[in-house]
């Protein structure tokens, strides 16, 4: 059996951990400026919208014999317009036309079923009215603002409205890095994207609550002490949690890279593939932003209050006294490196430590 | 997977093997609701997974700001698939989704192609009775006898039909109508609905005749019921009655009073004439002349009609009395090879996720993760089985946003269990015995999920109601994974984690136990772990 302690116990003892809540700093500045990133290419490139928001008509051809000029030139005369052609995997031709009425459509299908010597019932055809787009979209958003507004609430009254509102920035955290790796990438937005989307919402907020949750119980009663500030509680409280955040993680995200990884090996663009990115990416966003992001804006908020202020300066005012860190205001307090460099009080008891050094020999 | 050595002590605060045998009913209800014998026990995938057309219509009302009721979506709802089922496709499926003016009808059939529904679903069923100025052709039927032109249900292949329309009565008009190919099966279908206030030249759904139409006198709306019967002096075949509103009893009084003074119409006869035609998207249903004036906004159709061809002309006057005109908004048509490859790639990627999940719990958790692996496979199965039930019950059906929903679940199952386990290490560092680490544990992980997935649940209730298509199904799903993990959790991984804990060799700290985390007192030095501050000062 071995006598080294697992990583778990140090981050739950807080002998080891991330100064999660200290270095909160830095972390919003690099969500700052990946916020800043995607919202620039929000504004400069855009989103590459698919038609159902846009309207027009996506044909798909399957084991297509012609080429890609070839199929351009013939939905081009069919339609009279331009229209957009690319080979995705596996061999499938995929034509993009302004709206078209059903008719038409119908004629481009049969024009590039003889093009491409594929049989007109084997192409996968789409057509989308101009209007319908912004009305999905508008239910959307609809839906949207009635599911925060009940979610505040909850988060609110579950928690307090500090955590609720702290929750709600990571999420528009979340959905703003997510939107901004589409403008970056340029992958296209298509119905199944704002699912992945939803899902993320659903997702990030559920891993918020969970993380918060563990704060709360940590941070119980907290007042009634004097040796820890509330900073540091938070941040036990995060490192408590990180195994468990990075364990769920990994099980959530195993089966999406697999769809990632199978899906752009065999099928090329697809439904399943737009998905499957756009939860990986909203995955990683909502892990992260409940941990580097929720807690500390919740921490920041809370520091605010009276009682927990009063509190931080009580910690601060017994630091000053043990000349650690005198200098350092509560702010500092704040920024101290884990629970674990702090000093606990008279009745840590230190020489029990010890057994550490022989963790060093393995 | 209660090891056999498990402790035989008593006293504790839960009862595991209750709660197991809880889930084990619901299970084996799940069970037997989807796989009764002598039913089709498959899931029923959506058209993106197995290819088929889909399409989804948006009603319009006819008057301008007037809401669309929920009879009139019922109605509209009942013809299409009349008319979808008329020409026996198998499984479609009709589907209104929001209500009121905001309503969407989503249709989706599998193997027909995308012409063919869109012609049996996109006709607007816009019913109009107009003068007939000329015909070429045979004679109209009467009102006493002769032919017979019921326009049969949806019984064609064709695209939208040719039609020719002008403000007035104009050679171009003529020449134009003179040039129509009535004999092209593509110009009796109908399909193309036409102006009511313009003339309109078109043929009749046999393709017996062409017809030179005066702008319309009555409009459907202004039929307020029509039904066949048989004529109450018993005498000839069945005749449709209609019934006409106010304005369209005025219309119709004026109308027949003109008309019936006019020459009867014969091809290539006098112009104007006596007829008038029954115009259903700009295909003329029926063109009979007036017996008489018909004043009192009650008129009998006559023609030997059998009892089906009667219901079928009435029908299409009730159907054209709708007030709402369909307009196609989405046509989507997945052909089945791209539909089975979507689904083969998603159960490939499944399995190979499944498998990583498997190897990595086993790995980490051991002897625990085979309880989580239990959980992940007993949620896989019950939503697979849900998934069966509720195709049966409410016509669920599989979609690839579905998939996306149980690609999360795994997620939120495995963070059920992740989250358990993690609290139970803790309360083991915290001194607990193992014993009561799984339950000091539960307390703290119950109420965590409880909060977590009561977000999820929200979030699944508020896309569903608010949003149509795609992101409803994908909140459907949602919702009942959200549930199944809620079970999954309280009924199985719970009570088969305490009945784990109790057995001795779990307690002694076994490396297999996944939980061997803390030493726990028997003199090794991390027993002061316990009285670090942490816990000491914080909790207390």
């Amino acid at each position: 059996m071995s006598r080294r302690l697992s990583l778990g116990d140090r981050l739950y003892r807080g002998e080891s951990g991330i100064d999660f809540i200290g270095r909160r700093r830095t972390w919003f500045i690099i969500s700052g400026v990946l916020i800043l990133i995607s919202l620039g290419a929000l504004g400069l490139r855009g989103l590459n919208l698919g038609i159902e928001f846009q309207g027009g008509a996506v044909f798909s051809v399957p084991n297509a014999t012609c080429s890609v000029p070839d199929a351009r030139d013939a939905a081009s005369t069919a339609t009279g317009a331009d229209v957009i052609v690319t080979e995705t995997g596996a061999g499938i031709i995929r034509v993009q036309t302004p709206p078209v009425d059903p008719a038409q459509s119908l004629e481009i299908s049969k024009v590039l079923a003889d093009t491409c010597g594929v049989a007109a019932t084997d192409i996968t055809t789409q057509v989308v009215g101009p209007t319908w787009g912004a009305e999905i979209t508008a239910k959307g958003i609809q839906a949207l603002v009635v599911f925060l507004v009940l979610v505040t609430i909850f988060l609110a009254i579950y928690f307090e409205w500090r955590f609720a509102v702290a929750a709600l920035i990571a999420l528009a955290h979340d959905i703003i890095l997510t939107v901004g790796i589409y403008a970056v990438s340029g992958l296209q937005v298509t119905p199944a994207t704002l699912i992945g989307f939803l899902t993320i919402l659903g997702y990030s907020l559920y891993d918020t609550v969970v993380v918060f949750d563990k704060v709360k119980e940590e941070t119980k009663g907290i007042t009634a002490q004097s040796v820890m500030s509330y900073p540091e509680a938070a941040n036990r409280a995060v490192n408590q949690v990180l195994v468990r955040s990075i364990n769920t993680s990994i099980t959530s995200l195993l089966p999406v890279v697999a769809i990632i990884v199978v899906g752009a090996g065999l099928l090329g663009a697809g439904t399943l593939l737009d998905l499957a990115v756009a939860l990986a990416v909203g995955m990683l966003a909502g892990v992260y932003s409940s941990i580097f992001i929720a807690t500390p804006v919740a921490v920041v908020l809370k520091m605010r209050q009276p009682d927990i202020k009063a509190l931080d300066n009580r910690v601060a005012a017994r630091r000053g006294g043990s000349g650690r860190r005198a200098a350092e205001s509560q702010e500092a307090a704040a920024a101290a490196v884990g629970v674990a460099d702090v000093p606990a009080g008279p009745e840590r008891q230190q020489p029990k430590r010890q057994p550490r050094s022989k963790r060093g020999k393995k | 997977m209660p090891p056999a050595n498990r402790s035989s002590r008593t006293g504790s605060t839960t009862h595991p093997g209750r709660l197991l045998l809880i889930m084990a009913l619901i299970t084996a209800a799940v069970a037997a609701w989807a796989l009764w014998p002598g039913q089709d026990n498959a899931v029923r995938l959506g058209l993106d997974l197995r290819g088929g057309t889909q399409v989804i219509l948006q009603p319009k009302a006819v008057q301008e700001g007037a809401s669309i009721t929920d009879d009139q979506l019922a109605q509209t709802v009942q013809i299409i698939r009349q008319r979808v089922d008329g020409v026996g496709v198998a499984e479609a499926e009709v589907t209104v989704q929001g209500s009121g003016d905001g309503a969407a009808i989503i249709v989706s059939v599998p193997d027909v192609s995308q012409e063919r529904l869109v012609e049996l679903v996109g006709r607007t069923a816009l019913l109009d009775f107009r003068p007939v100025w000329s015909i070429s052709g045979p004679a109209p039927e009467t009102l006493d006898d002769t032919s017979v032109a019921p326009a049969p249900a949806g019984d064609d292949t064709a695209t939208s039909a040719q039609i020719v329309q002008a403000a007035d009565n104009t050679p171009e008009f003529q020449a134009e109508v003179a040039a129509l190919d009535c004999l092209d099966p593509v110009n009796q279908a109908g399909g193309s609905p036409d102006d009511p206030q313009l003339w309109l030249g078109t043929c009749d759904a046999d393709g017996a005749a062409k017809y030179s139409l005066q702008p319309a006198f009555i409009q459907g709306t202004n039929v307020t019921d029509a039904v066949a019967q048989l004529p109450q002096q018993g005498v000839g075949g069945w005749v449709v009655s209609l019934t006409f509103d106010s304005d369209g009893a005025r219309a119709l009084a004026e109308s027949s009073q003109e008309l019936y003074a006019l020459p009867d119409c014969t091809p290539g006869g006098a112009a104007p004439c006596n007829a008038f035609a029954i115009v259903l998207d700009g295909v003329v249903v029926s063109a009979p002349r007036f017996n008489e004036p018909i004043i009192g906004g009650q008129a009998q159709i006559e023609g030997d009609f059998t009892a089906q061809e009667a219901q079928d002309l009435a029908n299409v006057l009730s159907y054209g009395a709708l007030p709402v005109n369909l307009e196609v908004v989405e046509v989507t048509s997945v052909s089945p090879t791209i539909g089975g490859d979507q689904l083969r790639a998603g159960l490939i990627a499944g399995a190979i996720g499944f498998v990583l999940i498997v190897v990595f719990l086993l790995v980490y958790y051991r002897v625990m993760g085979i309880v989580a692996v239990a959980s992940l496979v007993l949620a896989g199965g019950l939503t697979y089985l849900g998934f069966i039930a509720l195709g049966k019950t409410i016509g669920f059906t599989l979609t690839l946003a579905g998939v996306a929903g149980a690609i999360v679940s795994i997620g939120l199952t495995a963070d059920s269990f992740i989250i358990y386990f993690e609290r139970i290490r803790d309360a083991l560092r915290d001194g607990k015995t193992m014993r009561s680490a799984a339950e000091v544990g539960w307390v703290a992980t119950r109420r965590t999920i409880l909060a977590a997935d009561f977000v999820t649940l929200l979030a699944a209730v508020v896309l569903y109601i608010v949003s149509v298509g795609n992101v409803r199904g994908f909140a459907f799903t949602l919702g009942l994974i959200t549930l199944i993990d809620l079970l999954v959790a309280f009924l199985f991984t719970y009570p088969v984690t305490v009945l784990l804990c109790r057995a001795s060799w779990m307690q002694r700290g076994s490396w297999l136990s996944g939980l061997r985390a803390v030493k726990r007192g028997e003199g090794t030095d991390d027993a002061p772990a316990r009285d670090d501050h942490e816990t000491a000062e914080v909790k207390s």
